[in-house]
């Protein structure tokens, strides 16, 4: 049993780091209605810079994460101004190409900077493994969850209660109406993609860390699109909801299948779990469900 | 043209068209709106009345002609700012935060006066708790007034259609506006909705002297709470004075019966 409590929990750190990327795509998909192909991309971006000052430019930590909140918050804003904002009013696949194009210029812009080889990000975390309740924790996956845990209280705080989230809320849900209370709904959009941005910018400290920095980090991007799909697109609990069940869902898979196929469980449950949750519940469990009148 | 109210003009609408590919929806329209006047914009389907309210709300930009409110030059700004500076309105379609209770619209209502920060707004107590408290009672007062305080915990989505008239009303209410925009507040309402609607825009402009442009369908409550009308027709305004000039005026009976109209 304790082997199982082990995979679940160190599943449920790793799930909550997925729910920090989630809450990006969420959020923008949330307010400008953008399917945003281009998330784990922009966490690998993250990532990248995280590396390049901690490694390349040799800055201490204290100093690189302020340069690097600050440069993914303007990332996302100049990608909303320069990009995105142009496309609106433009059909979904057009949106999406254009997305998916992101996410290459991103991963080729990344690698001529920086160089394709693989990056450590150093963080001062012990290696050694705390015992409690006889479950090993990892202190890095630990770090991961109390850094995405902290991030997301302060954002559903911000969400819920502060003028600013509370626009964001109301541009989601009636874009016409916003705009005729005063909200500045360009400037909401811009927000998302700010507050997109800074979460990936975590995310890619954190993933980085995890597993490395060069251009295959972006692919935990694609482990996002099952955690929304059973979450909800439009909910930002079900981004973590859906974060965390992913990452608990693979770990244990992993640990109690891997070892008879050889490896891939990680890879294939999450998808067919996306799959099945299509089929029976294709707005997710905290989506909106879009009833249409004809 | 007689005009029946001498008060200053507030909202100066100057030559104002907007054309949608090939088709003329508004067509070099000037208005005065005098200040504290209940005034309604009539005319057939297709006379560009929505497209006027929209420009005058910002949703459109007109391309030529000013929009003037006390002065200030509205036609460039954006729908935020308008809203800002004192315009508010409702829509032909409703528009809610369908997902929200209906005092959360009504907050929303009160954005553009709220100040708090982020910061400021995390601390329970001090200026953020007062004045949240100060438009918290801004909108109690607004539930009272339009007598929705049975449903102020439901949300906008769930309630018949006449009530959630009233509550996007509320809406446009709690900006405090100079001028309110009503785009057809009665329609779709039944009998007793539509007398309610009435006594709520007649009250309003006589409690706070808000400035009322409205467009309505229903001819029987436009002469009885206009003090001024203006028709238009195929983008063009055809006539404007009081309900009764407006009555007897040779084009308004053929724009709306046809040529050949005895009446």
């Amino acid at each position: 049993m304790a082997f199982f409590f082990d995979l679940f929990v160190n599943g449920l750190m790793i799930g909550s780091m997925y729910a920090l990327v989630a809450l990006g795509f969420v959020l923008i998909y949330k307010a400008t209605s953008v399917v945003n192909f281009a998330q784990g991309d922009l966490v690998m971006f993250g990532g990248y810079i995280a590396a390049a000052l901690v490694v390349l430019y040799k800055l201490p930590l204290a100093v690189a994460l302020p340069v690097l909140l600050g440069s993914m918050i303007a990332l996302g804003f100049i990608v909303e101004r320069g990009v995105l904002r142009p496309m609106v009013g433009q059909n979904v696949i057009s949106v999406v190409m254009v997305t998916i194009g992101l996410s290459q210029v991103f991963q080729g812009s990344a690698a001529m900077l920086w160089g394709a080889q693989t990056k450590n990000i150093p963080l001062p975390i012990p290696l050694e493994p705390y015992v409690i309740w006889e479950i090993y924790i990892s202190p890095v996956n630990l770090v991961a969850a109390l850094v995405s845990g902290v991030f997301l209280v302060a954002f559903v705080w911000f969400f819920r209660k502060s003028r600013m989230g509370i626009a964001m809320r109301a541009t989601a849900n009636d874009q016409q109406a916003a705009m005729a209370v005063g909200i500045n709904v360009r400037f909401i959009f811009a927000l998302s993609w700010a507050i997109a941005g800074l979460a990936a910018a975590l995310g890619g400290v954190l993933w980085g860390n995890l597993i490395g920095v060069d251009t295959q980090l972006a692919l935990v991007g694609l482990k996002v699109f099952p955690a929304v799909i059973l979450g909800g697109l439009d909910s930002v609990p079900g981004a973590v909801v859906g974060g965390l069940i992913i990452g608990a869902v693979e770990s244990v898979a992993a640990g109690y299948v891997d070892p008879y196929v050889g490896g891939g469980t990680k890879d294939f449950l999450p998808y067919v779990l996306m799959i099945l949750a299509l089929m029976v519940r294709p707005y997710g469990f905290f989506g909106r469900e879009i009833i249409e009148r004809v | 043209m007689a005009v029946v109210t001498s008060g200053p003009t507030q909202l100066e609408i100057r030559g104002v068209s907007k054309s949608f590919g090939g088709v003329q929806a508004v067509s070099r329209v000037s208005v005065d709106v005098q200040k504290g006047q209940i005034l309604s914009i009539i005319g057939p389907n297709g006379a560009g009345k929505t497209t006027l309210l929209n420009c005058i709300s910002s949703v459109f930009h007109p391309e030529t002609g000013t929009i003037v409110l006390e002065g200030q030059d509205l036609t460039r700004l954006s729908p935020a700012r308008v809203a800002g500076r004192g315009i508010a309105r409702t829509f032909q379609n409703i528009a809610l935060f369908r997902g929200m209770t209906v005092v959360d619209n009504l907050m929303l209502g009160r954005h553009i006066h709220m100040k708090n920060g982020v910061l400021r707004s995390m601390l329970y107590w001090g200026p953020g708790r007062r004045e949240e408290v100060e438009h918290r009672r801004v909108v109690e007062d607004i539930i009272d007034f339009l007598e929705i305080e049975a449903i102020r915990k439901r949300p906008v989505g769930s309630l018949p259609y006449g009530l959630q008239k009233r509550v996007e009303l509320g809406r446009a209410l709690a900006l405090h506006p100079k001028v309110l925009l009503l785009d057809e507040p009665m329609g779709g309402t039944n009998h007793e909705e539509k007398e309610d609607m009435a006594r709520f825009i007649l009250d309003v402009n006589d409690e706070w002297g808000t400035t009322i442009i409205l467009i309505e369908h229903d001819m029987g409550v436009v002469m009885d709470i206009s003090q001024h009308v203006v028709v238009l027709d195929l983008g063009e305004k055809i006539a404007e004075g009081t309900p009764a000039e407006v009555k007897a005026h040779p084009q308004v009976i053929k724009a709306y019966l046809g040529t050949k109209a005895t009446v």
